[in-house]
């Protein structure tokens, strides 16, 4: 087993946190947040991946040929289709945030705080 | 009866498209009428499906995938009388809201409704849920409905910011959920809930199980708005239309609880030995978010924003309930639940109006307006009382039986906190509606832009809503019965091995013998709590009112103490996103490392 694809995943999750932690620009910030789920991707991936597994589509193969998990996919482009939903909603509030104060800073538009 | 769980989400959902969709064609009433039974008809469906789990688990695998030898294949909802109930809570609130915002939000496209129900499927479907994954999604959906409601009114910069600041943290928790989820997978090759409590009841709880356990729990408390991590609440409450308001903090905030008692009971209390090792770190977050959010609560001037304070406040209060581990603590969380769900939606109705009345939202602005309001004022006096848990008003029952498993030094600063977020909003109440206390009050720091103001709204409507709120809320903790169904519900939701029988076995669970339908009495020491803490509020909201008529000394000597660390709470409440971010990376790295020393070895 190797560790690389766990070491990668953790990588891409705790870069795309440092990013969104220092950003100073919203649509940067919705990237890095794409970034940090990516992780999961890469994790989910690593995780049902099967050494000399074919991809799990089991018409016309033998019983008993391996494969790699199904589930896990699945998984990932629900992951996928959730992320897109946040994504377009923080790009058309980064737009308002554009048009109301000229800016995409976050610092910028913190209006309210205490 | 298995029937009823999928039309929960189902009915909502499907108005919502229908909402959405006939938008141009159909014209208003009936689609108020279409959007109003969608949302009754989801609330009487949840109370006949309380009516049922009472008795037996009601599970249902969709599309009949079910279990095979005890392995299961497809996709469950299982609903104890805990999830049930909190889908009868849910669906009233956010019925209440929906009627308040009949003429409320009348500008507002009628997507605000959709969004609303989409919200409210969302929730009953997380209430429900028997799968971790499906568990995300549903987390992620009403995530998604609750960021894009929070940014309604987009002609201002606050509701951007409030959403953008909301949605970036939710969506960071839940996408560490996601990444503990893929662990937990990876460990036991499942994704019911059952399965991988059975799963990883066979062996030692690794480090691999403690790191996934931190993400999906810190994911909910997240969600939760738990201490450090309640930072965008707060922020999001300020600028959100006030019947959104109320269903955010009334219901969905502490939604994130029972996600986190439905993960510890089903899959993590039996790999780690039912020890205290997770329930203690629970417990002190639950301590840390009461009395932090107490006081901050106290330092606001924003109607909404106080509250807001208020509902993480009892969110604290709560979690230090599930913390405890037992049936008491637990069904005390449940009770406080569906009393503060109640009066949190009624008093921030009642601030709506108030905003309606006068076009204002600020406690310092609105001195002596609400004079003559009589009705208002009555009805944001109780909640107010309700919510600080004077005996046997509102939430002082479940406050009560939070109290039986709690030791005193728990016991303190919970009622502490309670009173802090408490008199706060008998402050404002006296200065709004009596015209106490000073007019300049500098510690409250300074007034945030009112919320545009709403125009020709049927105000007897809004008045009627939040009366009917706050009188339900007012009377839970002396409901007969209530109690010790509540207890019932708490024992079935905890014994581990009776959901996974229920749910991969279809092994029916042990009715309850007949429960009694008396008052339920809490112990002497809660009643002396309650009353002490009932006065300490007061004598902290006339503090507050007059602090310039203090003596001299006292008051000087108090502004020179207080001053600093208000300014540094102040300060750590930026507003900036990137902070929030921040605090939540350390926040899950340190609770992750408490777990490891406490639970490893």
């Amino acid at each position: 087993m190797s560790f690389l694809p766990y070491v990668v995943a953790a990588w891409i999750c705790l870069v795309g946190i440092a990013g969104m932690a220092t950003s100073r620009n919203l649509i940067h910030l919705a990237v890095c947040l794409t970034v940090t789920q990516s992780s999961s991707y890469v994790l989910l991936l690593s995780v049902g991946y099967v050494k000399h597994g074919k991809a799990p589509i089991f018409v016309g193969t033998k019983v008993g040929s391996t494969a790699a998990d199904p589930v896990v996919q699945a998984l990932t482009l629900t992951d996928v289709v959730v992320s897109v939903a946040v994504i377009a909603l923080i790009l058309a509030l980064a737009l308002d945030a554009h048009r109301l104060s000229g800016s995409v800073d976050p610092d910028g538009i913190a209006d309210i705080s205490g | 009866m298995t029937w009823i769980p999928p039309l929960l989400v189902a009915i909502p959902l499907l108005s919502a498209a229908a909402t959405a969709g006939l938008d141009h064609i159909t014209p208003r009433p009936i689609q108020d009428a279409l959007v109003i039974g969608a949302a009754t008809a989801t609330t009487a469906l949840a109370f006949v499906l309380l009516w049922h789990a009472e008795s037996h688990e009601v599970v249902e695998w969709f599309g009949g995938w079910r279990p095979h030898h005890g392995v299961a294949l497809g996709i469950d909802f299982a609903v104890g009388p805990l999830a049930a109930g909190m889908c009868a809570v849910i669906g009233l609130v956010v019925t209440l809201a929906l009627l308040y915002s009949l003429t409320f939000l009348r500008e507002a496209a009628r997507l605000f409704d959709a969004l609303m129900l989409v919200a409210l499927g969302a929730m009953c479907g997380f209430a429900m849920s028997g799968d971790l994954f499906n568990l995300f999604v549903w987390l992620e959906l009403m995530g998604v409905a609750a960021f894009a409601l929070t940014g309604f009114q987009v002609e201002r910069l606050g509701p951007v910011q409030g959403a953008v600041n909301f949605a970036i943290t939710n969506s960071l928790g839940g996408y560490l959920f996601a990444i503990g989820i893929a662990l937990i997978y990876a460990r036991t090759g499942a994704l019911n809930l059952a399965q991988i409590g059975t799963s990883l009841s066979h062996g030692p709880a690794g480090g691999l199980v403690i790191v996934a356990m931190t993400l999906l729990l810190c994911g909910f408390l997240i969600k939760g708005a738990v201490v450090p991590f309640h930072l965008w609440a707060a922020d999001a409450y300020a600028v959100a239309p006030a019947p959104v308001c109320a269903v955010l903090g009334g219901v969905m905030t502490d939604i994130g609880l029972i996600g986190v008692a439905r993960l510890y009971w089903s899959v993590f209390a039996v790999p780690f030995g039912h020890g205290h090792g997770v329930g203690d770190v629970l417990l002190w977050l639950g301590i840390a978010t009461a009395v932090l959010a107490g006081t901050m609560a106290f330092l606001q001037r924003h109607l909404k924003r106080m509250l807001a304070y208020s509902v993480v406040c009892h969110i604290g209060i709560m979690l230090a309930g599930i913390g405890l581990l037992d049936s008491a603590g637990l069904a005390g969380a449940e009770l406080m639940f569906l009393a503060h769900a109640l009066l949190t939606a009624g008093l921030f109705f009642v601030a709506g109006i108030l905003h309606v009345d006068h076009a204002l939202i600020d406690e310092l602005h609105l001195r002596g307006r609400g004079r003559g309001s009589w009705v208002l004022a009555a009805a944001w006096f109780a909640g107010t009382v309700g919510l600080v848990g004077t005996p046997y008003v509102g939430i002082y029952l479940g406050h009560g039986l939070i109290d039986e498993g709690a030791r005193p030094w728990v016991l303190a600063p919970l009622w502490l906190g309670s009173a802090l977020a408490g008199a706060a909003l008998l402050r404002a109440g006296a200065r709004i509606f009596l015209g106490w206390g000073d007019a300049e009050e500098e510690l409250l720091g300074r007034a945030i832009e009112e919320d545009p103001v709403e125009r020709d709204v049927l105000r007897p409507l809004l008045v009627g809503v939040a009366l009917v709120a706050v009188v339900l809320g007012v009377a839970i903790s002396i409901v007969p019965g209530l109690g010790q169904r509540a207890e019932y519900a708490a024992e079935r939701f905890r014994d581990t091995s009776g959901y996974a029988a229920a749910v991969l076995h279809g092994r029916a669970v042990t009715p309850p013998a007949s429960l009694p339908v008396s008052i339920r009495h809490t112990s002497l020491e809660s009643i002396l709590f309650a009353t002490g803490t009932t006065i300490f509020a007061l004598g902290l909201a006339l503090a507050g009112l007059y602090r310039s008529r203090l003596p001299r000394g006292i008051s000087r000597a108090a502004s020179r103490t207080l001053a600093p660390p208000i300014r540094v709470l102040h300060a750590l409440h930026s507003g900036v996103v990137g902070d929030y971010v921040t605090w939540v990376a350390v926040g899950t790295a340190v609770t992750g490392g408490i777990w490891a020393l406490l639970l490893h070895g």
